[in-house]
């Protein structure tokens, strides 16, 4: 019968099917999807909880965070670039923007610290105000989120040296990109309502 | 210096806190530390007897194999219902007796602790693992597959809800649990109301066990979607499979804001944010309506699998297709979709406008309309049927008369005018054990006794169970009429103590008397296990066709329990009850004619791994480490889960193939015991 | 349409069948002895006892086909019985639409009433009455309730007097974690939180004293946040606000937040003679801004 046939077919060779991982990955970021949209909603409701004390307006300096923006941004190009090297199984290549996409993705880590850490110090403290609090709450979630990825980086760099590209090596960099964009599209919403509009 | 290394551990008070408490408290928990160490003896002295250590390492412990995977969550959920049930019997004996000058046997701190497990547990720890113990044993059965679509998330999910459930049940021993409620409002949970670690035990219990749950959705979803076997299109699915599908759906979308409201409740307690305090701008009201965002749907979550029992039950033992297919599943979307609108009902005396509240309130009755569309379609299954009334269709009538019941008094509730009287108020508390008992645990019970042979091989004792069945009927009647009738006397829940002249006593009284025939009822399960047990090589209990019932699905149409591969060749699917068709028609499990031979082919899979069993234990220790704020211990096991990930993804061997020639010899074999059986 | 919800409302089923329905006689013996919603004693309750009864009946006409199919399908079907097998027989888009009907219009008609009687029992909703009403405001506190008298500058504590047939408004706030104020023969129940005001209007027909309480659970002492709310004529009610405000006891921020936050269990009735102006609102504003009175309360349970 028709029906064995096929199936026959398509058992006897067993390539790696990553579709179903990939597609398990999409549903993931769905819900981390929802787990952003409610700290937005939070921070929304919050972001006039100031207390008495400073307002968004009074503390965010936007060509600060403009940079860190671009940088994220920039490294979610990178990670494009690498993904079209996987595409042509270029292995040096991947790598090479891997570790680009690497660094860039730490800088914005380490600008984000800094200015963390700068708010800490004039007094602006997460346990200042339910504003400070939703504030440092939504955009370290964020950070961290993108402190994983940077992990799941360096691993992904050394199993791509080891292993090649091979059609694991490949679904897992496909996982990764989703991840990665996915930030920077998080990072777009978290720049425009945390930081431009709390500019006007 | 000794509180850097064992953090709040250094404090007696905090850790035992019980020993500054009346002896009477001190009794009963030590008297419940000697049955756990003793249980425990027990356990692990028998383990130990019978040499079984590295066979549950080896067969259940790494396992990735779905099916042990769904019994070990069976287990592990009765266990804690046992817990659930047992503060159940405390808080129901406290309220009798603590009228006017009696204050009962319990001081109000052990009581907001009692209830507050009590609901915690019954409904993280004994309804959500038991709906995916059904999730895990029927659905890749059903669909067609040989597993779930990740195995290994799938055994971490598992190790994850047994760390929440530990961490549970340490509390009662080391320090205390939360006696906030089981949503733990702010501002009462706030660092400033409850300084105990109670809470922490709570947030901590309840957040790893839910990111569990919720990879567990994802993981159910994708198996549901990718999955199936060939032919079986969405409208062909068995319709528990249905509500396995919108059940995830459900989890998905509402787990990550109970992540989010109990990860900010944290903030609050561990780094002084101002979410939910009183002061420097947080809101109360905030969490509230997050917590129900995610409560409603849960108790979707919860029930809509129940139908999906109740459905496969009364289809295959009225012997009839199930009645109107098509409009069940839809009933269950429009369920699934509008139990996100309705969240706000659960707060109508939060101060909202009318306009507000009217909408929320209509939008919960219109709920009403598929639910009572459903009872039909499963009436008018059984109409003109052929019903065998086994001990699954009597927790199915049992269904009908309770559900019906709660359904209405939910229906009263969603009314904004009734329930500025009835909210908070006892007639609340018998809504929604009518709901939850009578639809969630009287379906679980009936899958239970449906699934059960299918999984071990063996019947369970129809005669105690239907025993079992009365007396939690009549059990759940007696006790909760007269709680509906306190409500209605102005009883509000929650009391520790009463006056005499307010009358509750004669009716706590008799509801206490049906909590003891519930208790009777567990009783007869506890026995039906056992007997069965014994006797579950006697032809009357044995299950050699792996059809027991005559059943109309996929899952049936194999062994039982089935091999680990599940299927030795993919089943091919031609309508709905495509089992059913199969066996009338006279064909084999590919919808071919019987004298067709089937083609055995290699297996693809999964290796089983300690991963889960260890990210688990990682987990548990972490959590530890939070709520008794041992920071060195919480680092040194966050960096270990990180670290075991990171191995994890640089092993590349984690699947094999199992050669056909094998699962050839294992159908053999299987046949030539058929054979030997006369079958 | 409104022929309908008017046909239905006026509509009650046969005396015999309302004792054969068991819900309905429980909630009327209840009554007997009932300090809850089944024995109302002012218009508001009065209202919801009756929306109680309508949404019951009109749930009934659903529930009780229900039941006894169920009961006669299983019976009737059963193996043994040989009745007639129709395994075929899988759908009926007739029946369907009957079923998918009949629901619809019974929530159809009660969602209409819903409409009504939420924007008509709205707690916030002031009460029509030639009376002048009586203001009170209602603090929960760690495990009592406190009562303020703003027209006449007297408080009291875990007692409440008040006139009969006189519209009362109620304002309510919290210094304590989340609460609920009901006195459920005079009608429904409103959230107590800090930081907000909450309102409720209430009125009592008759004289007699009824309990309320907290109805959301606020921590061990919990169980003795009730206190009794008598209902007296109005020129009683007068008399007992003159022996009130003679009553040597002051009402000031100091004892307020030094006396009264803290917590404490079962308290008894207490008087305050005066009370300060204002209080009431520099309490909620203490949570709503750094500047306010900054006296330190202990919280600690």
């Amino acid at each position: 019968m028709n029906n064995t046939s096929i199936l026959n077919q398509s058992a006897h060779h067993h390539p790696f099917d990553g579709s179903k991982d990939v597609f398990g990955f999409w549903i993931y970021i769905m819900t981390d999807c929802i787990l952003f949209a409610t700290l937005f909603a939070v921070y929304a409701v919050f972001h006039t909880h100031t207390y008495g004390g400073p307002h968004a307006k009074d503390l965010f300096s936007l060509p600060f965070v403009l940079t860190e923006t671009l940088l994220l941004l920039s490294s979610s190009f990178t990670y494009g670039l690498a993904t079209l090297s996987c595409r042509d199984g270029n292995k040096k290549a991947v790598l090479s923007w891997l570790w680009l996409t690497f660094i860039l993705g730490a800088s914005f880590i380490a600008l984000e610290i800094y200015e963390f850490h700068n708010l800490y110090v004039e007094g602006h403290s997460w346990s200042s105000s339910a504003f400070l609090s939703s504030f440092f709450t939504l955009v370290a979630t964020h950070g961290l989120h993108v402190t994983v990825g940077l992990v799941w980086m360096l691993t992904m760099l050394f199993q791509v040296r080891k292993h090649g590209i091979t059609p694991v090596t490949k679904t897992k960099l496909t996982c990764l990109g989703l991840f990665w964009h996915f930030l920077d599209i998080v990072w777009i919403f978290v720049f425009s309502v945390v930081y431009l509009m709390g500019a006007i | 210096m000794l509180e850097t290394i064992i953090g709040k551990l250094s404090n007696p008070q905090e850790v035992f806190p019980y020993m500054y408490e009346p002896l009477s408290q001190q009794l009963i928990i030590f008297s419940m530390l000697g049955f756990i160490v003793l249980a425990g003896i027990a356990v692990v002295g028998g383990i130990t007897y019978f040499k079984k250590w590295a066979y549950l390492w080896r067969e259940w412990i790494v396992t990735v194999d779905h099916k042990r995977i769904g019994a070990m969550y069976l287990i592990v959920a009765f266990v804690m219902l046992f817990r659930g049930f047992v503060d159940a019997v405390m808080m129901r004996t406290q309220q009798a007796l603590s009228s006017g000058d009696s204050y009962g046997y319990l001081v109000p701190q052990h009581f907001d602790q009692v209830f507050t497990a009590h609901g915690v547990i019954m409904i993280f720890f004994v309804a959500m693992p038991l709906m995916f113990a059904f999730f895990n044993w029927v659905v890749p059965l059903q669909i067609g597959a040989r597993d779930v679509a990740f195995p290994v998330l799938n055994s971490l999910s598992f190790w994850l809800f047994v760390a929440g459930a530990l961490l549970a049940n340490v509390s009662l021993l080391i320090g205390d649990f939360s006696h906030a409620g089981w949503l733990a409002y702010p501002p009462f949970s706030e660092i400033a109301y409850s300084p105990t670690v109670g809470t922490d035990y709570y947030i901590w219990a309840v957040q790893i066990s839910g990111i569990g749950s919720l990879m567990s959705g994802i993981n159910f979803f994708v198996t549901i979607l990718k999955m199936r076997c060939p032919g079986m299109t969405l409208m062909r699915m068995p319709i528990f499979t249905w509500t396995a599908l919108c059940s995830s759906i459900l989890i998905m979308i509402i787990f990550p804001v109970l992540t989010v409201a109990l990860a900010l409740l944290g903030f609050d307690r561990y780094m002084d944010m101002h979410f939910f305090t009183t002061n420097f701008g947080g809101d109360q009201m905030m969490y509230v309506n997050l917590v129900w965002i995610w409560g409603h749907p849960e108790v979707y979550v919860l029930v809509l699998p129940a139908f999906g029992i109740y459905s496969e039950v009364v289809a295959t033992f009225s012997r009839k297709p199930l009645f109107g297919y098509a409009t069940m599943v839809w009933a269950t979307a429009v369920i699934t979709i509008l139990s996100f609108l309705v969240w706000a009902h659960h707060f109508f005396t939060m101060g909202a406008g009318a306009d507000v509240n009217a909408v929320f309130g209509i939008l919960t009755m219109i709920i009403s309309i598929p639910t009572g569309v459903k009872i039909f379609n499963w009436l008018f299954t059984m109409y003109r049927g052929r019903i065998t009334f086994t001990s699954p269709m009597y927790w199915l009538m049992g269904f009908f008369i309770t559900f019906t019941i709660g359904g209405m008094t939910g229906v009263m509730l969603a009314v904004p005018g009734i329930d500025f009287q009835a909210h908070n108020s006892t007639f609340l508390v018998a809504h929604f054990h009518n709901t939850i008992i009578g639809g969630v645990v009287f379906g679980y019970f009936a899958g239970i006794t449906y699934w059960f042979p299918k999984i071990f091989g063996f019947k369970l004792n129809e005669r105690l169970g239907k025993c079992a069945f009365w007396c939690w009927l009549v059990g759940f009647f007696v006790a909760f009429v007269p709680v509906y009738i306190l409500g209605g006397m102005g009883m509000t829940r929650r009391l520790y103590h009463y006056d005499a002249s307010t009358g509750y006593q004669p009716y706590l009284i008799v509801a206490g008397i049906g909590a003891a025939i519930i208790a009777l009822g567990v009783v007869f399960q506890v026995l039906q296990i056992i007997i069965s047990i014994k006797n579950k090589n006697k032809k009357e209990y044995r299950d050699l066709t792996g059809d027991p019932w005559d059943g109309r699905t996929l899952e049936w149409a194999i062994a039982s329990p089935p091999p680990f591969y599940n299927f030795a060749v993919d089943p091919v699917v031609k309508g709905i009850d495509a089992f059913w068709e199969q066996k009338e028609k006279g064909f084999n499990i590919q919808s071919n004619p019987k004298s067709e031979k089937l083609h055995y082919q290699d297996i693809h899979m999964p290796r089983n791994t300690a991963v889960g069993f260890v990210v688990g234990i990682l987990a548990f220790i972490f959590s530890f480490a939070m709520i008794w704020h041992i920071w060195w211990l919480g680092i040194i096991s966050l960096v270990a889960t990180i670290g075991t990930l990171v191995i994890r993804s640089f092993n590349y061997d984690t699947d094999y193939y199992l050669k056909a020639d094998e699962v050839e010899r294992i159908e053999m074999q299987h046949q030539q015991e058929l054979a030997r059986a006369g079958l | 349409m409104r022929l309908i919800i008017a046909f239905i409302a006026r509509f009650r089923l046969s005396r015999t069948l309302q004792k054969i329905l068991f819900l309905l006689p429980l909630f009327f013996l209840a009554a007997c002895r009932s300090g809850g919603a089944t024995a109302p004693r002012g218009a508001i309750a009065a209202s919801e006892l009756d929306l109680i009864k309508f949404a019951v009946e009109l749930m009934l006409i659903v529930v009780v086909p229900v039941i006894f199919m169920a009961l006669w399908f299983g019976w009737r079907y059963r193996e043994k019985n040989n009745a007639k097998y129709t395994p075929d027989w899988t759908h009926s888009t007739r029946l369907e639409i009957v079923w998918w009907s009949v629901p619809c219009i019974i929530i159809l008609i009660l969602g209409t009433v819903t409409w009504k009687t939420t924007h008509k029992l709205d707690p916030y909703q002031p009460l029509d009455s030639e009376v002048k009403p009586v203001n009170v405001e209602v603090i929960s506190l760690d495990w009592k309730w406190l009562f303020i008298y703003p027209e006449y500058h007297i408080a009291t504590i875990n007692y409440l007097r008040l006139p009969e047939k006189t519209p009362i408004n109620f304002k309510i706030t919290a210094a304590a974690p989340m609460n609920s104020f009901i006195i459920p023969q005079l009608g429904g129940q409103i959230y107590a939180m800090t930081g907000m005001t909450t309102q409720l209007h209430l009125i009592a027909d008759t004289p007699g004293v009824y309990t309320g309480f907290g109805a959301n659970y606020s921590g061990v002492g919990f169980a003795g946040m009730r206190f009794d709310t008598e209902v007296t004529s109005d020129a009683q009610f007068k008399e007992w606000v003159k022996t009130i405000q003679v009553k040597p006891e002051k009402l000031t921020t100091t004892v307020f937040w030094n006396d009264l936050v803290p917590p404490s269990e079962n308290n008894p009735v207490r008087y305050f003679g005066k009370a300060d102006e204002g209080l009431f609102d520099s309490i909620v504003m203490h949570y709503m801004m750094p500047d306010s009175p900054a006296l330190v309360h202990s919280t600690q349970p």
